[in-house]
């Protein structure tokens, strides 16, 4: 793992990775979300919503993904001191936030014509909106402490404690009654016919791609950032040495 | 009374949400990245 703490190896490997990921995950949830929506065949009680279930299920994997990425970099951090775990962190916060916030619209509008309402305060949907705030929150504190020159240790402690909501979000519908399904794939098999199954699981996989490509850009920008500030502040000292 | 909702409507709602928001992420996280690659090279310039 410390092989990976040295900033110039992680940007070789990730400027090798970024482009083949974002290609591949577009080309991938691009198909399986084509698939869904013009060739597969309306789900018997659902209708023609189900072909918003790829999506909604990929992005709330993805939301759920994000955060628990937060958690195990924070860890490494904590733990470890490993130097680009904070970064991997912060990177992994903002898409994490916009597939939690995809999933919660796209949920909203698939439940208005199944369930004949936009939301209810059950344990799924309301956990999965704390996340959402969780997301928020860790933006802006990351940001903050980035900013006024904090420990990155509040954060990544945030992160830790955040990690919480995971299990609560996942057990949620098996834990409260809910007017969310309970899970339909598990260790033990899948109650979804494959021609429903097939594109769920390609979107999937597509949009963890997609994730994976956006992560590694994102760390790839703060490494930059960092690198240039600590340019012109080394520029700056030697400035300030050189006129006294 | 049952509504007469147009299934249709919201999956095109819900499809243009969904994509849109991914592809502003992707466009986004992309320019950002060679923004920031950009002013690295150039203070290593300077």
């Amino acid at each position: 793992m410390h092989g990976f703490a040295n900033p110039a190896r992680f940007l070789r490997i990730a400027r090798w990775l970024t482009v083949p990921l974002l290609v591949g995950g577009l080309l991938l949830a691009g198909g399986a979300l084509a698939y869904s929506l013009f060739f597969a065949p309306p789900e018997q009680l659902q209708g023609e919503t189900a072909r918003i279930l790829p999506l909604h299920v990929a992005t709330a994997w993805l939301g759920m993904a994000g955060w628990t990425t937060i958690a195990i970099a924070s860890l490494v951090e904590l733990v470890w001191r490993h130097p680009l775990a904070g970064v991997a962190a912060r990177a992994a916060a903002v898409p994490g936030a916009t597939f939690a916030a995809i999933c919660l619209a796209t949920g909203s509008i698939w439940g208005r014509p199944t369930w004949g309402t936009w939301w209810v305060w059950d344990g799924r949907l309301t956990s999965m909106l704390i996340l959402l705030f969780l997301y928020l929150g860790y933006i802006a504190l990351a940001q903050a402490i980035h900013r006024e020159g904090g420990s990155s240790r509040i954060p990544a402690i945030f992160g830790l404690v955040g990690a919480i909501n995971i299990p609560i979000i996942h057990y949620s519908t098996i834990w409260w009654n809910s007017l969310h399904q309970p899970p339909s794939i598990t260790t033990g098999g899948s109650a979804m016919s494959p021609e429903f199954l097939v594109p769920l699981l390609v979107a999937t996989f597509g949009f963890s791609l997609l994730f994976g490509g956006v992560v590694l850009a994102r760390m790839r920008a703060l490494l930059a950032e960092i690198q240039a500030e600590a340019r012109l502040r080394r520029r700056a000292l030697d400035v300030s040495e050189a006129a006294a | 009374m049952r509504e007469g909702l147009d299934q249709w409507t919201f999956v095109l709602i819900a499809y243009a949400v969904g994509v849109l928001g991914t592809l502003a992420l992707v466009g986004w996280s992309w320019l950002a990245m060679r923004a920031a690659e950009r002013r690295r090279e150039e203070t290593r310039r300077k």
